[in-house]
């Protein structure tokens, strides 16, 4: 069957597959939330042991993903991949550095003669859920306001945005109000994430203060992401788009992801159940004092997430525009791997299934039991 | 094609070398420690004697030391093919990006769902459920070195593709001859048995640094005994490889396997050099010694790479400068050969752009000719193409000598074991100490032999290191050197002091509360 798809489908496949794993991320990104939160709602050694212990069973859950979705966009979308790599450079140093540092804190913040002592990893904890998740946000900003890139007849990649007479790299995406919003509104949503998840998964009654810190943790979270994702939402109504005409020429015209969202109504549809689960998870953690929020809130993120990514590379649009040079800009079509490939990574596809099934079946089975004070002190833990 | 910051390609190449090379130094030890801890465990669960519980228990904790600081140096060498090497990544992208995708969804995900239960699952899930996931993590880890090694493997010898002049890349039409790439199967089977050897080395040395110390006495006792057994099965089974490997070399980079053995001159029956101190001065093509002095068995070299004692092995001369009697073609008119190709595909290039389709024709006709020569075009002298000497060689050198060492230092410690008295042996303990250490260099140096020993290319004969890089000022590549530098080495210190502690507090109070 597989064998039978057209390129085009293979290529449009591959973007929602990629989708898919960023959007699993941005839900996963609640380990990072839940490390920013952890100085504002640990206060005593015990809940910081809870709530690094609880974060920590799940710290390599989002790290995975996110080398997935790295390695699906080498695989599938390769000139995407050396574009952005190559060309935003800073931008991606910066994310993987921040991930390096997360990668040794649990495992090394409690141990003896840990040489940097355990509030540095704490802190690298924190740098991580903050500005390594607010740089992706602007990435994946970059996907509407575009770049400041040129591709010769070779592909290779020119990145020209100097200031001072400095080349920066990618890390000019941080200058535009947009990804910036985007970037602030996928922290506090994290936070948002990070907190309804410790509210689920750490067995609370032993520790009140840390419950009710957690909950508001999650309603401020909630407050401060609130502008940032109406003003995200309504640029995303009004902004000009990177339209792909039949001879496969670019250009920029008004309001194209809002006739992308009602050319594709069902995108449309996604996005706002999305971002009412989202809405209901954090409201049904505050006032009805329910700790099953991140099933709700989370769902909605992936939603969200999946349609934030689709919107800019379906419906003739190019999802990796270039600001420089219009023509320059990556489209699905122009930007994917080879037909043989596409075909390839397909059948490996089909084991994806099977992956996400034992993923959900240990995660079922190690947390059917709540984290309990005991655990943490008595047995081994973060 | 393109102006070459020669300056970029060094710090790209540092940069690599210097990830490639920490991160090497922690992942062998994840790939053989985990069997062994699925080992341990397996003992545990079959003997139900709580001592293998406590043995377990200690040497998973020194694993999760291990394995996070892996972690940590492993995310950036994915994306750095992106960062510093993106013009490779646009050509090869189509073969090279598949095997680290597969990687992500089959192995890693293995590995970090099972390593939660393995820490953390003692009370949560069944034994039998526990002792599983510790094997899903040792299978897990060991299928991202499938994978990785897949795609190192294809960069040793590209399979299963062709030259796409439209797009100037290559793509993939053979997925099955990418995976099954003889240098792919030789180079995962060599590598990952010495990542066994390894850790069954850095089981002993902690364990004699106890024997040594009195303290722990039964752990160690039992720990060696387990370690030496795996150590000598995977010492064999290394030695076995590293002859296949060997092999493959010989046919596939020629230029490898002289620089390897610091062979200029190519002879049938040729010996191999056992031990040597090379000329420093010694260039290819010139007429002097190639060694100040060297011990060579006569006719192994030609067994080794030939399986054949009168066959001929090419040198570094007959590489670079041709060979009409064995019918080699020198580099020079490989270079010109290649030089045409790129000229026809820029001339290709040029005619689709003006939508001259005749012309076009002729070009692409003309760039087949001489197609599989286009890597080479991009030389300036025949002298580039071959790789440093010293690296390869000493290193080789180094890897092999403690690889003959290994397996006899396991059998005596086997020997000594069963006759119990192996606290009584004062000279043996230091050298099983110090054993992990050695390990260690065996395995940096297996690294260098592979790497260093393919350059200048980066996919062997077809796309050198120095057109693969991003178009980047060097600046960028040198502060992100010194970056990883920088955090590599106090994450490193970090780890070895905790590693230090853990041991000193040893399995009691460490682990079992």
């Amino acid at each position: 069957m597989i064998s039978n798809l057209d390129y085009a489908t293979l290529q449009q496949l591959w973007w929602i597959i990629c989708s898919i794993v960023g959007a699993l991320f941005l839900f996963l990104t609640f380990v990072q939330g839940g490390q920013t939160l952890l100085w504002q709602v640990a206060k005593t050694d015990l809940e910081k042991s809870l709530v690094v212990t609880s974060l920590g069973r799940k710290w390599e859950m989002p790290f995975t993903t996110l080398v997935l979705f790295g390695g699906a966009l080498f695989a599938a979308f390769p000139k995407f991949y050396a574009t952005s790599f190559g060309g935003a450079y800073w931008v991606w140093i910066l994310i993987l550095f921040s991930f390096i540092i997360q990668a040794v804190s649990y495992e090394y913040r409690k141990k003896p003669n840990n040489f940097l002592g355990s509030t540095v990893y704490e802190l690298f904890l924190f740098i991580n859920g903050s500005v390594g998740i607010l740089l992706i946000g602007a990435a994946i900003g970059t996907f509407y306001t575009g770049s400041n890139f040129t591709l010769d007849l070779y592909n290779r990649v020119t990145w020209d945005y100097t200031l001072l007479g400095i080349n920066l790299r990618g890390l000019e995406a941080a200058f535009s109000l947009f990804n910036l919003s985007l970037g602030i509104f996928l922290v506090f949503n994290a936070r948002i994430l990070g907190a309804l998840y410790l509210l689920s998964n750490i067995d609370l009654s032993s520790t009140p203060d840390l419950e009710s810190r957690l909950r508001k943790g999650a309603w401020n979270s909630f407050l401060i992401a609130l502008p940032f994702l109406l003003y995200v939402f309504i640029c995303i109504l009004f902004m000009k788009g990177f339209n792909v005409d039949d001879a496969g020429v670019v250009s920029q015209v008004p309001s194209k992801y809002l006739s992308n969202l009602l050319a594709m109504p069902y995108f449309l549809i996604l996005l706002l159940t999305g971002i009412i689960l989202v809405l209901y998870g954090v409201l049904s953690s505050y006032f009805k004092k329910s700790n099953k929020g991140i099933w709700f809130s989370g769902l909605g993120t992936i939603l969200t997430g999946f349609v934030v990514l689709c919107l800019p590379a379906f419906n003739n649009t190019a999802f990796y525009p270039s600001k420089l040079d219009l023509q320059s800009s990556l489209t699905i079509f122009n930007a994917s791997s080879s037909m043989f490939t596409l075909t390839t990574m397909t059948y490996v596809a089909l084991g994806i299934p099977i992956v996400l099934a034992y993923v959900v079946y240990v995660w079922k089975l190690m947390d059917s039991k709540k984290l309990t004070a005991e655990e943490v002190t008595e047995e081994e833990s973060y | 094609m393109v102006d070459i910051d020669l300056s970029m390609v060094n710090w790209a190449r540092a940069q690599f070398a210097l990830t490639a090379m920490y991160h090497w130094i922690f992942v062998p030890l994840t790939l053989g420690l985990s069997f062994l801890c699925a080992f341990f465990e397996s003992i545990y669960v079959r003997t139900e004697d709580k001592q293998w519980l406590t043995i377990t228990k200690f040497w998973m904790t020194l694993f999760g030391i291990n394995f996070a600081i892996g972690v940590a140096t492993g995310i950036i060498l994915e994306f750095e093919f992106g960062t510093n090497w993106s013009n490779y990544s646009w050509i090869v992208g189509d073969i090279f990006g598949a095997p680290l995708a597969i990687e992500g969804i089959f192995a890693f995900f293995l590995e970090a769902t099972f390593f939660a239960v393995m820490f953390f699952g003692w009370n949560r899930v069944s034994k039998k459920f526990h002792l599983f996931s510790t094997w899903m993590v040792a299978v897990g880890s060991n299928l991202s070195a499938v994978w990785i090694l897949v795609a190192n493997g294809w960069m040793q010898n590209p399979v299963g593709m062709i030259f796409n002049p439209e797009t100037a890349r290559f793509e993939m039409n053979n997925f099955s001859e990418v995976v099954f790439n003889p240098v792919a199967v030789s180079k995962f089977v060599h590598t990952s048995s010495s990542g066994f050897l390894f850790a069954s080395l850095f089981v002993l040395s902690i364990s004699c640094w106890y024997l040594i110390r009195g303290k722990h006495l039964q752990m160690a006792k039992k720990s060696i005994v387990v370690a030496s057994v795996f150590g000598l099965l995977s010492s064999s089974f290394v030695a076995f490889t590293g002859d296949e490997s060997a092999y493959v070399v010989a046919r596939k980079q020629p230029m490898k396997l002289a620089a390897i053995e610091g062979l200029y001159k190519g002879q049938t029956k040729a010996p191999i050099v056992a031990a040597g101190i090379l000329n420093p001065d010694k260039k290819p093509g010139d007429n002097q010694e190639p060694f100040l002095v060297e011990i060579k068995i006569p006719y192994l070299l030609s067994l080794l790479a030939n399986r054949s004692f009168n066959s001929f092995v090419p040198g570094i001369d007959d590489l670079v400068y041709g060979n009409e009697e064995q019918k080699i073609e020198g580099v020079a008119s490989k270079i010109n050969k290649g030089k045409t190709a790129i000229n026809d595909l820029a001339l290709f290039k040029q005619a689709r752009k003006e939508n001259n389709n005749k012309k076009a024709e002729s070009a692409l006709a003309n760039f087949k000719k001489n197609q599989e020569y286009m890597g080479y075009g991009y030389l300036n002298k025949p002298e580039e193409a071959v790789p440093s000497i010293a690296i390869p060689y000493y290193a080789f050198h180094i890897m092999v000598a403690l690889g003959t060492l290994f397996p006899v230092m396991f059998a005596v410690f086997l020997f000594y074991a069963f006759k119990d008295s192996l606290t009584r042996q004062k000279w043996l303990l230091p050298l099983g100490l110090i054993s992990g250490l050695l390990g260690l260099i065996a395995q940096e140096s297996g690294w260098a032999v592979a790497e260093v020993g393919r350059q200048p290319w980066a996919i062997n004969g077809l796309l050198p290191v120095k057109i693969a890089t991003t178009n980047l000022a060097a600046t960028n590549v040198q502060i992100t050197f010194f970056m990883f530098l920088g955090i590599f080495t106090l994450l490193l210190l970090a780890e070895i002091t905790i590693m230090l502690k853990q041991i000193s507090i040893g399995p009691e109070e460490g682990v079992l509360k």
